[in-house]
């Protein structure tokens, strides 16, 4: 039945060559677990990944209750922490996640770095994976405001301050992120989306660069 | 390309579309003949790792369940008394602008200089690193530089939180979140509801009485006000107001709060003689609503 369902699509639209390009390929002796267990650290990249989907998807759950304006963020939060059914674990897997996703792609870098991964030919996967670190730091210093509490708030206003004090232009740097001149209104919208919209689509896109290079270089040989 | 087709072959499509029919079976390609184990990723492996993923998946479930995420109270500006803290994979910056030489005259450093180097040099490591060698212990350089900024790093974030859990020892601050679940607890325990975090206790309406009595002068002075807040409005729920406070507590129970202290509240038996202590109860216990 599957099968068949498969097989009508496949006609119409050739998918199998879609997604046999980038599914389908071997997986070496030497980064498979099963044969070698030293070779877990081959799969920090993929719990990263992992990671990275529970982020997104119980991100996009957190905003069916948050309100992204300084007089309900904190209201909106504390209901879905403490009054929505399972809304607990879902801001749970967020909030940890995120340094969970952190760990993990703190441990993918090293594998990375330390198996002398980012060498020739793989420089430029290795530059992306670098921009994908900041962009994840990007997420998490946007998102620690959104809950609007004081820690939020304090951690927040030091951060821009701090980004404000780079000579010419951290003035700059602090308008851009404030909004205006403290952390306020236009502060949390700001950071609201950039932490929904901006990051995130970068961050796919990124990805989409380091997964199409790995398929296209293969993973690294044996040491 | 998983698919091929002979060249020789008269070009048959789809209908009226430009897809190309093929009658290739959809068999995935055997990988048993590359060099070594090999195994195809599709579907052997990614089974294997679709368990894995349920076995973490189940874990962190656990986690969330047993560990409800941290929420302190709502965000107020006016708060002087807050102890700011980043989230914790931030804390090695942080911890290392408080160094001289980074900070102050020289933030340039701490903000630019340094960090600058550091994760240029990670972002660019491919190009700075351009030897054929592997191995990271064929590769001095590299690696012992990688391991001592590692080692700098834990160093710094290990220093930042021990720095913070002093701070909130000699402040005797209790984190938000922790005051706030204790409260959650104790209601619960008496099966009332959670106390309202989002509204404060209105401490408004009430006037400071007598406000140009030396006493005031004298808890600004003893540093009372720092945490009672200037207004003497405090930052309820963690720190009561003085306005008003004559209706709930008299004098003797102000001097025994303030000599001996009481939770969050320092003690002043060291800082304060007798007769200051004497002179800041008796004008806060005539703070009553009721006077004017
Ligand atoms: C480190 C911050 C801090 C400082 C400094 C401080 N207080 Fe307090 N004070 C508190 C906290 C917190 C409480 C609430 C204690 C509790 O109930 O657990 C409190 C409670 C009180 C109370 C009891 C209020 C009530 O409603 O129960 C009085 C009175 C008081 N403080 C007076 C003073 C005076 C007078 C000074 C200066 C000599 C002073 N405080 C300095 C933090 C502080
Ligand atoms: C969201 C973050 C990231 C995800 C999901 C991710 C995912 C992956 C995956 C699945 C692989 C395959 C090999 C493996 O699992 O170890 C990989 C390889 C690689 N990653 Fe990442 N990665 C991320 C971040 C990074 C970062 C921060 C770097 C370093 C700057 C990096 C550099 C590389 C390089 C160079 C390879 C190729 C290694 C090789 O061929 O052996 N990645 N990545």
């Amino acid at each position: 039945m599957f099968k068949s369902v498969y097989n009508w699509i496949d006609e119409r639209l050739d998918i199998t060559p879609l997604w046999r390009d980038v599914a389908d390929h071997e997986v070496p002796e030497h980064v498979n677990p099963a044969h070698h267990f030293s070779a877990f650290v081959y799969c920090f990249g993929g719990l990263t990944f992992f990671i990275t989907v529970i982020q997104i998807l119980s991100g996009m759950f957190l905003t069916m209750y948050y309100v992204p304006d300084i007089l309900n963020a904190y209201a909106s939060v504390d209901y879905l922490n403490h009054k929505v059914a399972f809304g607990g674990i879902v801001r749970g897997m967020h909030h940890f996640g995120a340094s969970l996703v952190i760990v993990m792609m703190f441990l993918h870098t090293l594998r990375v770095f330390f198996t002398g991964s980012y060498k020739a030919p793989r420089e430029m996967n290795w530059v992306v994976g670098m921009l994908i670190f900041f962009i994840m730091l990007g997420l998490g210093f946007t998102g620690y405001l959104l809950p609007w509490d004081n820690k939020a708030y304090f951690a927040t206003k030091v951060g821009v301050q701090i980004a404000e004090s780079v000579p010419y232009i951290g003035p700059y740097i602090g308008q851009f992120l404030y909004g205006g001149d403290i952390v306020g209104a236009q502060t949390l919208t700001r950071f609201f989306a950039i932490h929904v919209f901006f990051l995130p689509g970068a961050l796919l896109a990124m990805l989409a660069a380091h997964f199409l290079m790995i398929r296209k270089q293969g993973i690294s040989g044996p040491l | 390309m998983a698919h091929g087709h002979k060249s020789d072959e008269k070009v048959v499509f789809v209908g009226d579309s430009r897809v190309k029919k093929n009658n290739h079976p959809n068999i995935p390609p055997d990988y048993t003949s590359f060099p070594g184990k090999s195994e195809a990723f599709i579907p052997n492996f990614l089974l294997k790792e679709w368990m894995v993923g349920c076995v973490v998946l189940v874990g962190f479930l656990v986690w969330t369940i047993a560990e409800p995420a941290p929420l302190g109270y709502p965000a107020d500006p006016t708060n002087a008394a807050f102890i700011p803290m980043p989230d914790w994979y931030f804390l090695f910056l942080y911890q290392f602008l408080k160094y001289p030489y980074v900070s102050q005259d020289y933030i340039v450093l701490g903000t630019m200089g340094v960090p600058g180097v550091m994760f240029g040099g990670l972002l660019l490591a491919p190009f700075l690193d351009t030897g054929k060698e592997r191995r990271f212990y064929r590769r001095p350089i590299a690696s012992s530089l990688m391991i001592l900024s590692l080692i700098a790093t834990v160093y710094l974030t290990v220093i930042s939180w021990d720095h913070y859990q002093h701070q909130l020892e000699i402040t005797n601050t209790i984190p938000e979140h922790h005051i706030r679940e204790e409260k959650a607890r104790e209601a619960a325990a008496k099966g009332e509801e959670a106390p309202s975090t989002t509204k404060k206790p209105e401490t408004a309406a009430v006037a400071i009485v007598e406000a140009d009595d030396p006493a005031h002068k004298l808890m600004e002075q003893s540093k009372c006000l720092t945490c009672h807040a200037a207004d003497m409005k405090g930052n309820p729920p963690q720190i009561p107001a003085l306005r008003g406070i004559g209706d709930v507590l008299s004098k003797e129970e102000i001097v025994a709060t303030v000599t001996n202290g009481n939770g969050n509240m320092p003690a002043f038996k060291d800082s304060l003689s007798a007769e200051q202590i004497d002179q800041i109860a008796t004008w806060l216990s005539k703070q009553k609503a009721a006077a004017e």
